[in-house]
This record gives C-alpha cells, structure tokens and sequence, in this order.
C-alpha cells in the first residue's frame, strides 16, 4: 500500500471491513471496533448529536497513531470539487506533518464527526475557519506542544512543531515525536476555541497548488465510486417509477414477470415498486416488462404560461429580506424603471445515474451511498427501514458530481427498501429516464424589478420581488418524503405553508441573494449589504410546486443573480453609464468594487455605456459584445466578478461565448489551482445553464428525460478562453469557491448579448430562437 | 446464458451470460472493471467508452456477444496510478477534471482518434468530442490535456 492512504486505497479498506461486518450479528456499530478493522488510529468517535455541528471533543477528529501517523475524521466528504485534497491540506499544515503521513476518513456515521450536509460552498468557511476540524488541528498541535514541553521541561515558547515531532527553537536534537508524545492515545481533550491557527503566511501546503491526490486512481480507472462498491451475495434492483405525476399505484402484475431469468423478488411498498435481480441486466428487463397499473396523473400547469400561472398564485409563502418601508414613497416620483425577469426549472443532470449499495438486516443496516448527508440520511434511512438511527451505517463513496440534492439520496432508499425485502445486499443504479423525471429541480423564478433614479441617474430606490416554487428538498433529519423514493413508500414531502403578509425581518439574511448587491441591507440599525441604495425592499412569494425541488448549484442565488445584474446594466444603459463605472458607484464593499475592478482591468474593458455604439440597428451578420456581472455570493460567502464577451449571429441569434475572465476573493486561499478549477467548470456549468438548460414536460408528464431533450454543454460545443483572477486575503475569513462565478455567468452572457445587439433577453435559457426574438423585436 | 469470451486489456476473459447483456455490464459486473461507467445506458453521454479493435465504443449499447473475441481497452488498460499512459499523465498534469465520472468518454475517444488520426485538427478534435459531456464543466482544462498529448505523441514520432 502506498504511504498516502488515498481515497481509493480507504476505500479498498473500508470494502473489506464491510465484506468482514457483513452477514455479523452486530446490534450497532462500534466506533472503535469499526475504526480498529481499518486499521486505524484509535480516536473516540462516539455517536455524534444530530444536530449536524461536529463536536466538541478532539479525539472526534484527530488521532495520532503509534508509528506517529495522523488520522483526521472529517464529515464534509469529496464531491469532486477538491475538497478532500483541500482538507488533507489542512490537517497536514495545522498538525505540521507531510501530507503523506495524515490519513482523512470522510463521511462514514460509525466513525466521523456529524456535519450535517457537506452543502459545497459552506464546507470551505465550516472546516477551515476557527472551528470544526481546522479548529481541532490547532488544539491538537498545542497539545502536543504542551505535551513536548512537560517531557522536554522547556517552556512551549522555545518550542516549535515540525515534521510530527516538537523541537527546541534552535536545538533541533532536543526533540519529541508525536508518536512519543500520545502515538495510540487519546488526547482526552475539548476543542480549545483559544487554539491559534496557523497564520498564513506561515503555510507551506495550505495555500499551494496541491494536485488532487485522488486523481491519479480516476484517471486510469482505479478509484472506487459508489457505483464500483461489490459486497458479496450483491443482488441488483432497479425502480419502477409511476408514469407521471401524481399518479398513484392501482395493483401489480407480479405475473407478467414470473420465469423470467435471474429474478428473485417484485418488491412494492404503497407507491413505490422495484424489482431484485442476480444481475443488472435481469433487473432492468423485468422492470420493464412488469406491468403496473396507476392512475391518472396530475396535469401541470402549460409550460408556455407558466411564469403567467406562478405570479398569479393567491396563497403564498412570504418572505421579507429587506423592507426600509418607503420605498413606494421614493420610487413614486422621478424616474422609474421596471423589468421582470424569467428563470425557468433546471436540473442537476448528473452525467451518472445516482446508485447505492445496500445491506439491510433484520436489526442493522449498511449503506453506501454518495449522499452529501451521512448523518441526516442515516436518521431518515431508520425512518424509511423501522429500525433505529444506531442501527443505520451510513457509508459516504463518491459518486458523480452532484451539484446539490440530485438523486443520491432517493437511490439510496431505493437499495435499502429492495435489500430490507430480499434480506440480502441490493446496488440499485438509476435509468437516465428514472432520475431525470424525479430528481429534485432547480426552481422556477419570476422576478420583477423597479428602480427609482434621481436627476443624476443614480439609484435611489430598489424595489424586487419574486415568486419561486418549493416541493421536497433534502430530506434533512426527518423528511424522507422530500425526495420521490420517501413519497411512493408513504411519507410526505415538505410542502409550502402560505404565510401573507411577510413578517419583517430581524437581521438582514441574504443568503439567497434576493436583495442586490447595491442596497445598504438595513434592518435595524444594521447595514448588511455591499451597496449604497437606502430605499429598499426585498419580498420573496413561494408556491407549492408541481415537482420535487431542491438546492441546484448556486440555488435561488443564481437565479435572482440574474435578475439583479441584468436589471443594473439596464438601468446603466438607460442613463447612458458605464457598466461598471455605474456599479462602482452604487457599491461599498470594498472587496466587492476590488473583484469588480481586478476582473474589468484584466479583461481590458473599455469604459462606455451599452450597446455597443452601432449596434442595434443591424440584422445580419455577428455582433459582438462585453457584459459584466457581480456578486458576493450568499451575502457573505465569496465574492466573484465576471467579464463575457460574446459573438451574437444577428440572423439567426445563436450566441458564442468567446472569452471569460473571472475574479474572485473567497478570503485565504486554500489551493489555488483547485479555485481555478472550480472557477473555469462553473462557468462552463454557467454557460450550458444559460443558453441551453430548461426542464420540459407536456401535460403530467416530464419530457426532458435523457440527453437529447435535456441537451447540456458537451466537450465538443464551443469553449470560451477563460481567465482567471484570484484575489488572496490572508486575514480574512475562508469563504466558498466552487459556487460563485456560475452564479454571475447568465446575467454577465445577458448582458453581453445587450452590449452587442441593444436587445434585451429576459428570460433563461437564451435559445437562438429566443435571442432572434429580442433581436427582431427591438426594430 | 453462453459462454462467451472476451480479450479485455490483453486477457482473455470467460464470462457465462445472456449473450444480449450490455458490454458495459460484463465489464463493470462480471469482471469488476471501474473504468468504464454508466451513464445513460443510451449512448448519448460516453462515459462507458471502451476501445474496440481500435474505435471508441459505447459499451452500453453494444451486446456482449458482438464483440466476442475482439480486443477490448478499457481505461485501466490504458496504465495505472503508478505508471499512467501518456495521455492519462496529461490529464493529471493539467488537473483536467473533477469528479471524474466521465472521464473514460474524454480519454477513450480522445485516444482512439489520435491513434487513428495523430495530426487530428481542433475541428477534428471537437468533432471527435462533441456527444462526450462532461457535466462539471472541465472542458478546457480537458481540451488541453488532449492537445498537449497530442503534441508529445507528434514529437516522440519525429524524434
């Protein structure tokens, strides 16, 4: 084995502890014995709280072998993002030992902390700030300086960790090994809130351009996924979803599929079917074939009305992010604007089928799944089987990129509901159909917008309000029901409980960026925004929606993003400003103006107001033009600014993203090529979102269901030069990366479609049909 | 059920199945192969490409028997975590993806025109690539993985 235990070679070892475990009358699972199988140090990991907020002991986190090694426990696991790689990082700086010496288990409810969700953007500021596991390095590295100084008899001033021993400050031969110090015990300790981090300046691994440690086995076919997880006696299932909306089991013809080869069980439980097979190939021929009878479905709504039927929703559920409560007053005289603004449902689109591997016995439960939610599934998983929370292992393997709740978790059931009926091990994998149809969209939006200007054409007024759809969600703690496998077994979704009129807010919470970044944020005597506009009002309308919902990269923020970035360039268009001069002017924060300008200057902007001189007038031939958009995502979780510069072919409307450059300060920089990273695949994400990406359905039935009819950016479409700034804040607080330049790249290619065309697209995704539309329609 | 055998990777492989089974599932089932994947079972995304007789394939929609007896690549045929092949190399050195559940389609079809076509153009390149998606956007960095392999396999010819 090599020294570094890479994901794939824990993944060897946890597979063969599963393999040992399985079949064993084990009532629940022992921390301890679980973590000793593995070979690892021994730490106390006792059951965890359910509230999802780590612990406050440190032997949850950390422990230091024998032979000196570092086990660290983490409960934010790799979703393909680099974050395992980042918290290697983490633990190695803070506990000053070469990367090759720590070992990182993640996300398995028998051994690690419970995080809740490892919800992307909000792992980075949770592990990596002063608290949870970046906190736990810092005690642990104190201790063991305190350790070395009872043994040594030096004062911990004249002492220094390096290279997982402690040494006197210029006496490196008067030295004790961590190995010598606690190697294969436990520190006994809490989590010291004093503790001090490393300072930056001081990293060596945290901060560099680390290259993923897990890459190597992807790239040559090694690593495990959840979709690779074999135990052994392994049956195989597949689903049998209603045939549309709403429609509920009528009965089963279990005989339409007797004899037929491989088959071991029809498996229905209320509304939901599946059926268990020895292999896969059985499995999904008999799911097939078997008949089933629903009833009718539930018609939805027209799509090519939608947004009409959505705004016009009596009861609905309110929510005040801002209201300074003169808004009508200021933005009764002067100059007024409107716009209103059209998101439509999108969805996660995994490029694999979400699958999971499950064990089911009569009084314990094993898991594999790429759930971003050990710890909450692991409650769920017990509600859905009738057995206890500790009864359920939740195991986390990665599966393909998720971008928030896509069908891990409803895979999950499904494994679990068909190996508890078969009373043996169960991997279901989804149909591209099955998860398509199912999975949890990314919500529609209507957002209208109003600004008051005053003579100078500066913003005085900001008015925004929205009306959004909800169903389901992650099932948290004790909704299984928020995703389709819970539903068809009985339990109920999270639906919307009308509440109008808004209560008025407390504290100013962007965290769904609904108020732009050009108002003050005032509530109470508090300013909470980035902006300088007083007169302010933010109200949100939720309604039950006809589909699942849930978070889709970059959630609402992305959505509202849009409306507040193309509406500011509308309004600098209109009193004939500078984009980003006119952004400036209406932002304080000063890290905000900074991405704003780093991004502008390396794109070489050239200062005027939109459209482009010229533009507007012609029909044939390309156009080109720059839009720019900005945010700081979630109100304080990372700031990004993005320069598009687009070809537009005015007879037809096709739009080309040429080039991109992007800026970002998410506070310290964990490892910057892992920024980049994230910051190039969330605009290309931002790109096929923008210009192609629209779930479809027909009467009570989905019809975007496979990669023809829900057709995303392929490797072969066009690829813009994407550049990339990053702004690097030492002493600042960590904030997320993975989430903000896809949250500015619609409005930033929107605007850009203005500066070329003087036509104005409100409404995702641009089709060229819808461009040409805006283009003709401005004659 | 037949018995049907396979060459994958060099080996000769016997594998007693319904002879209509998708390749990709004797791969990735009967012989515990992790490099090709499951996508859409429809062929429409790549991320089950194998290499047969020199073509990239889709192997979930390609019956197991059609290709008894021929030579089939996989990713892990390619190299391994100690000595990747070249083009496997790029794609590290470049950092060139993310979740990497797509990447046998990006490697395998990149790979099988080279082999074929080693002066491919980016016009034949995009083409090449445009039914392979990658849905965490690593696009460019991917792009330029393959052309920087590209250009090494170009100079190790003239050299």
């Amino acid at each position: 084995m090599t020294p570094l235990l890479t994901p794939d070679a824990r993944a060897e070892l946890s597979r063969r502890d599963f393999m040992k475990r399985s079949g064993a009358l084990v009532v629940a699972f022992s921390a301890a014995r679980v973590a000793s199988d593995l070979g690892l140090a021994r730490a106390t990991v006792s059951a965890q709280g359910i509230n999802g907020v780590g612990s406050p002991q440190l032997d949850s986190w950390i422990a230091i072998g024998t032979d000196g090694r570092v086990t660290a426990y983490t409960g934010k696991c790799e979703l393909g993002t680099g974050l395992y790689t980042a918290q290697l990082q983490l633990v190695a700086e803070e506990l000053c030992v070469p990367m090759d010496r720590v070992t990182l288990i993640q996300c398995d409810t028998s051994m690690t902390p419970d995080q809740g969700t490892t919800s992307g953007a909000q792992s980075h500021p949770t592990n990596f700030n002063h608290a949870n596991l970046a906190l736990a390095c810092a005690t642990a590295r104190e201790a063991l300086v305190q350790l070395a100084s009872k043994r040594l008899g030096v004062p911990v001033e004249q002492l220094a960790a390096a290279d997982a021993a402690v040494a006197v400050r210029g006496d490196a031969s008067r030295r004790a090994t961590y190995s010598e110090l606690i190697g294969g015990q436990t520190f006994n300790l809490q989590l010291n809130p004093k503790a001090q981090r490393k300072p930056a300046s001081e990293w060596t691994i945290l901060g560099k351009p680390v290259p993923r440690v897990d890459f190597p086995a992807i790239v040559t076919g090694r690593f495990e996924y959840v979709h690779n997880v074999r135990v052994p006696g392994m049956l195989h299932g597949r689903v049998v979803r209603p045939p549309a909306l709403g429609s509920t089991l009528v009965k089963v013809d279990e005989g339409s599929v007797q004899g037929m080869p491989g088959l071991v069980k029809v498996v229905v439980r209320k509304n939901f079917v599946g059926v268990v097979a020895e292999k896969m190939w059985q499995a999904e021929q008999a799911a097939r074939r078997l008949k089933a009878e629903w009833t009718p479905g539930r018609t939805v709504p027209d799509q090519r009305t939608f947004h009409q039927h959505l705004r016009s929703q009596k009861a609905t559920r309110d929510v005040m992010t801002v209201d300074s409560g003169d808004v009508d007053t200021t933005a009764g005289g002067g100059t007024v604007l409107r716009s209103t603004y059209h998101h439509p449902f999108q969805m996660h689109a995994s490029v694999g089928t979400a699958c999971a591997v499950a064990d089911v016995q009569a009084t314990r439960a094993t898991i594999y799944s790429a759930t971003q939610a050990v710890w909450p599934l692991r409650n769920t998983m017990a509600t859905m089987l009738g057995l206890k929370p500790e009864e359920v292992r939740i195991v986390f393997r990665m599966g393909s990129g998720c971008y928030g709740v896509n069908g891990a978790d409803t895979v999950s059931y499904d494994a679990a509901l068909l190996s508890q009926a078969v009373g043996r091990p169960v991997r279901v994998w989804l149909s591209r159909q099955d998860e398509m149809s199912w999975e949890n969209y990314g919500p529609a939006f209507v957002v209208d917008q109003r600004v008051a200007l005053d003579p100078s054409g500066t913003i005085v007024a900001w008015d925004y309000e929205s009306w959004t759809l909800s169903l389901g969600g992650r099932p948290g703690y004790n909704a299984p029901g928020n995703v389709v496998t819970g539903n068809l077994a009985g339990f109920q979704p999270q639906g919307v409980q009308p509440r109008s009129p808004a209560p008025a807010p407390t504290s100013f919470d962007n965290g769904s960026n609904t108020a732009p970044s050009y108002v003050t944020g005032t509530v109470g005597n508090r300013s909470g925004g980035c902006g300088v506009v007083k007169s302010e009002r933010a109200l949100t309308h939720t309604i039950e929606s006809p589909f699942f919902t849930g978070p889709l990269r970059s959630p609402a923020r992305l959505q509202n993003t849009f409306a507040h970035e193309s509406f500011m360039d509308e309004i600098a268009a209109h009193v004939k400003a500078d984009p980003v001069e006119y952004r400036l002017r209406h932002l304080r924060d000063p890290r905000l103006r900074d991405v704003v300008t780093a991004a502008s200057q390396k794109a070489g902007w050239d200062r005027r107001p939109s459209p482009r001189n010229g533009n507007g007038t012609r029909r044939s031939g390309v156009a080109t033009g720059r839009g720019m958009a900005c945010v700081l995502y979630e109100g304080d979780n990372g700031y990004c600014a993005l320069v598009a510069e687009v070809d537009v072919n005015l007879s037809t409307g096709l739009v080309t993203v040429k080039r991109c450059v992007a800026a970002m300060d998410c506070g310290p920089i964990s490892n910057p090529d892992g920024v980049r990273n994230q910051m190039e695949g969330g605009i290309i994400h931002g790109i096929s979102r923008a210009l192609r990406e629209e779930v479809t359905w027909s009467g009570e039935r989905v019809t975007s269901v496979d990669w023809r009819t829900y057709r995303p950016w392929y490797l072969g479409d066009h690829v813009p030069v994407i550049e990339t700034v990053l702004i690097n804040r030492p002493d600042a607080e960590a904030m997320g990366a993975g989430e903000t330049a896809i949250t500015v790249t619609a409005a930033a290619i929107g605007n850009a479609i203005f500066d070329a065309t003087g036509a104005r697209v409100r409404q995702l995704p641009f089709t060229a049909d819808r461009v040409k539309a805006a283009i003709d329609g401005k004659a | 059920m037949s018995v049907i055998t396979l060459r994958v990777n060099g080996q000769t492989r016997t594998v007693d199945v319904d002879p209509a089974t998708p390749l990709l599932y004797v791969l990735t089932d009967d012989l515990e192969l992790r490099g090709p994947k499951f996508g859409c079972g429809l062929g429409q995304c790549g991320a089950c490409t194998v290499i047969v007789k020199g073509e990239a394939v889709r192997s979930c929609s390609v019956p197991v028997q059609s290709v008894a007896g021929a030579e089939i690549i996989t990713l892990e045929g390619l190299g391994s975590p100690e000595n990747p092949h070249a083009i496997q190399q790029a794609f590290i050195d470049g950092q060139a993806l993310q979740c990497g559940f797509c990447i046998s389609g990006v490697v395998m079809t990149a790979k099988a025109l080279l082999d074929k076509t080693p002066n491919a153009s980016d016009a034949q390149i995009r083409q090449a690539m445009s039914n392979v998606l990658c849905r965490c956007g690593a696009h460019v960095r991917m792009l330029a993985a393959i052309k920087k392999y590209q250009q090494q396999r170009l100079e190790r010819r003239t050299a």
